[in-house]
C-alpha cells in the first residue's frame, strides 16, 4: 500500500480545502451593502460594529448551516441506504415547517428555541414514517426511494401550505420554506451552534455510521447496536433540519450535493470523509450566499434560490457522470 | 460448542424450523447441507442472533445468544450471510478493517493492521486493497467479505454458502484455509454448503436438514452414503472412493 504518498497528497488537499474556506470567510465579511474596507477596521468603530453585529453572525450562520445540512444529508442517505435522498426533498424539512406552524398557532410568543424543539419533534415523526415506508420499496429500484421522497415531502408541504392559508400564516411559512441569511444578526443565529455540536457528534460516531451502511446483518455480526444507531441517526437528521429551518429556512440540495461529490472522490469511510462533507457543505452555502448578495447588488437573492439553481446543475452533472462511469 | 435445543421458527404463518436440537462440538469443520428451503440459513441466522429466537435455546460456548450482549458475542463468533448487501463505497482494506471493530471499537492498532494485511494476503486481495468495493467483481467482493469475517478472529465462524460466485481456485483456497484454521488453531467452522463434494472433501461432520428439521448428523463418512444422500436430496447417486476421497457422482 502507498500509505505514505496518500498521506502527503491528503495534506495538500486539506491545505487547499482550508484555504478555500478561509477565503470565502473573509470575502463574506466584506461583501454587502454597507461600505466596508479592510483598512478601516482598525480606525473606524462603526466598521467593527457592522462586522460584529451583522457580517460575522451571517458568515458563521452560513458555515454552520451548510456543514450541518450536508451532514444531515449524509446521515439520511446512510439511514435510507440510498444516495439520492436528503432532508429537504424527502419530508423532513416540510415536517419541520409544519411543526413550527403548529407551535406558532398554539403558542404565538414561543421563543426560537421552543419552535426548534417543536419542529424537531415533527421532523422526527415525518422522517421515521418516510424511512419505514422507504425500506419497503424494492432495493433493485434505487430511484424509487428519492421519487417516493419527493411525493411524500410534497404531500406534507401541501398540508402545511393548506393549513397556513386557512390560518392566514402564509407569509410566515414562506420564511421557513425559503432559506436566506439577510435577516441574520447577532442574537438571531446562535441556535445553529447546536447543529454544529450535532456535526461533532456525527463525527464522533463516524465508524458506527459507516457500519450502518454495511447492512443490518453485518452490523449486528460485528456487535453494533444497530437499532440504537438508527435512532441516533434519526435524531441527528431531524434536529439539524429543524434548527436550520427555524433559523434560516429551508436550504435545498446541500445535503445531496456535498456527500455525493465527496463519495465520488474519497469513498464513504465516514471517519475520513465526514470533515470533507461538512467543509464542502459550508463552502457551498457560503459561496451561494455571497453570489446572492452580488448578483443583483444592492438587492439580495435568497441563498435557497441560488442553491436551487446551482445545486440542481451540480446534481445533474453528478448523475450524468455516474452513468458514464458505469 | 454450539448447543441448539428445541428451536422452532415460524415466519408469516409458515413453519421454517420445527423443534431443532443439535450439538456442534468445539473445533473442526461442520457442513450444513440440504435442499432449498430446508431452513439452513434460518438456523444460521438464529445462532448468530440476527433473528430473534421464538422458542427453544441456543448457546455458543455456554453463552445464550438471546441474552448475551451483542458486543461480547462478536468477539467469539463471526457470521457471513449470503449477499449481505453492503451499500457503502469503501476501499477493500477499509472494509476488511471493520472486521476488527469488536476488538478495537474503531481504532486500528498496529496488531490490527497486521491481521488485516495477513487476511488480505490470505484471500489474494493485496493488489486490490485500495480499490473501492463497488468497482469489484462479484467474486472479488465475496472474497473481501470473507476476509473481513476472518479478520474478526473469532473462535466460531459461521458461513452461509461462501463459495457462491467464487471461481475454482478461490473456492478451493477458502475451503483449505478453513481446514487449516480448524486444524492448527482449533477454530470451529459451521458452513452451509451447496456442493456435496466440498462437504465430503473438507468437513469433519455433516448435518443434513430437510423441511425445517435435522434428518441426519454425524461423521462425514457416515453421511456420505447413497441411502442417506437419497433420503436428504430425493434421488439416488453413486458414492465412489477416488484416490482416498469420498466422491459423490450426482450428475450420473
Amino acid at each position: 500500500m502507498t500509505a505514505g504518498s496518500l498521506g502527503s497528497q491528503n495534506f495538500a488537499y486539506q491545505a487547499i480545502g482550508a484555504a478555500t474556506l478561509l477565503a470565502l470567510f473573509v470575502a463574506s465579511l466584506f461583501v454587502g451593502v454597507g461600505e466596508l474596507a479592510i483598512g478601516s477596521l482598525a480606525s473606524d468603530p462603526e466598521a467593527l460594529r457592522l462586522i460584529m453585529i451583522s457580517r460575522l453572525p451571517r458568515t458563521l450562520a452560513a458555515l454552520l448551516a451548510g456543514s450541518a445540512l450536508a451532514i444531515a444529508g449524509l446521515v439520511m442517505q446512510t439511514l435510507a441506504r440510498n444516495r439520492f435522498v436528503e432532508p429537504s426533498t424527502a419530508g423532513t424539512a416540510q415536517s419541520a415547517a409544519l411543526g413550527i406552524l403548529v407551535v406558532t398557532l398554539v403558542w404565538p410568543d414561543a421563543s426560537l428555541g421552543w419552535k426548534a424543539a417543536g419542529a424537531a419533534v415533527t421532523a422526527l415523526a415525518g422522517t421515521s414514517v418516510f424511512l419505514m415506508l422507504a425500506h419497503r420499496l424494492p432495493p433493485t429500484q434505487p430511484f424509487l426511494v428519492p421519487l417516493f421522497g419527493l411525493v411524500y415531502g410534497g404531500v406534507i408541504g401541501a398540508v402545511a401550505i393548506f393549513a397556513a392559508w386557512h390560518l392566514d400564516l402564509l407569509q410566515y411559512l414562506e420564511v421557513w420554506m425559503t432559506g436566506e441569511f439577510s435577516g441574520i444578526l447577532r442574537g438571531r443565529y446562535e441556535l445553529l451552534w447546536v447543529a454544529g455540536a450535532l456535526v461533532v457528534l456525527a463525527w464522533w460516531t463516524a465508524d458506527r455510521l459507516t457500519m450502518l451502511s454495511l447492512g443490518r446483518d453485518v452490523s449486528i455480526g460485528l456487535g453494533l447496536n444497530y437499532a440504537g444507531m438508527l435512532r441516533l441517526g434519526l435524531v441527528i437528521v431531524s434536529a439539524i433540519t429543524a434548527l436550520a429551518v427555524v433559523v434560516v429556512g429551508t436550504i435545498p440540495f446541500v445535503g445531496l450535493v456535498a456527500p455525493n461529490i465527496v463519495s465520488r472522490f474519497a469513498g464513504e469511510n465516514l471517519r475520513h470523509t465526514l470533515p470533507w462533507v461538512a467543509g464542502g457543505g459550508a463552502a457551498l452555502v457560503l459561496a451561494c450566499d455571497i453570489i446572492g448578495r452580488l448578483i443583483r447588488f444592492p438587492y439580495e437573492v435568497p441563498v435557497g434560490t441560488i442553491l436551487g439553481v446551482v445545486g440542481a446543475v451540480l446534481f445533474l452533472f453528478l448523475l450524468l457522470g455516474r452513468n458514464r462511469n458505469g | 460448542m454450539i448447543e441448539i435445543a428445541g428451536v422452532s421458527l415460524a415466519l408469516g404463518g409458515s413453519r421454517i424450523l420445527d423443534n431443532v436440537s443439535l450439538t456442534v462440538p468445539k473445533g473442526g469443520v461442520t457442513a450444513l447441507v440440504g435442499p432449498n428451503g430446508a431452513g439452513k440459513s434460518s438456523l444460521l441466522s438464529l445462532i448468530a442472533r440476527l433473528r430473534p429466537l421464538q422458542s427453544g435455546r441456543i448457546t455458543v460456548d455456554g453463552l445464550p445468544v438471546d441474552t448475551t450482549p451483542s458486543r461480547q458475542l462478536a468477539r467469539i463468533m463471526a457470521i457471513l450471510r449470503q449477499d449481505p448487501g453492503v451499500a457503502s463505497r469503501l476501499r477493500v482494506a477499509e472494509l476488511v478493517g471493520f472486521g476488527r471493530f469488536p476488538h478495537n471499537r474503531g481504532r486500528l492498532t498496529a496488531k490490527d493492521r497486521e491481521i488485516v494485511a495477513a487476511s488480505l494476503e490470505q484471500f489474494d486481495l493485496s493488489d486490490l486493497a485500495l480499490r473501492f468495493i463497488d468497482t469489484l467483481s462479484g467474486g472479488q467482493r465475496q472474497r473481501a467479505l470473507v476476509a473481513m469475517t476472518f479478520c474478526q478472529g473469532t473462535d466460531y465462524i459461521l458461513l452461509d454458502e461462501p463459495l457462491n460466485s467464487l471461481d475454482m481456485f478461490h473456492a478451493r483456497n477458502l475451503m483449505r484455509t478453513l481446514r487449516r484454521i480448524a486444524d492448527e488453531h482449533g477454530k470451529t467452522v459451521l458452513i452451509v454448503l451447496h456442493d456435496i463434494n466440498h462437504a465430503a472433501s473438507y468437513a469433519d461432520r455433516i448435518v443434513a436438514m430437510k423441511d425445517g428439521a435435522v434428518i441426519a448428523s454425524g461423521e462425514t463418512g457416515d453421511i456420505i452414503r447413497p441411502d442417506i444422500l437419497e433420503s436428504i436430496f430425493g434421488f439416488s447417486m453413486r458414492v465412489e472412493n477416488i484416490a482416498g476421497r469420498l466422491t459423490v457422482l450426482h450428475h450420473a
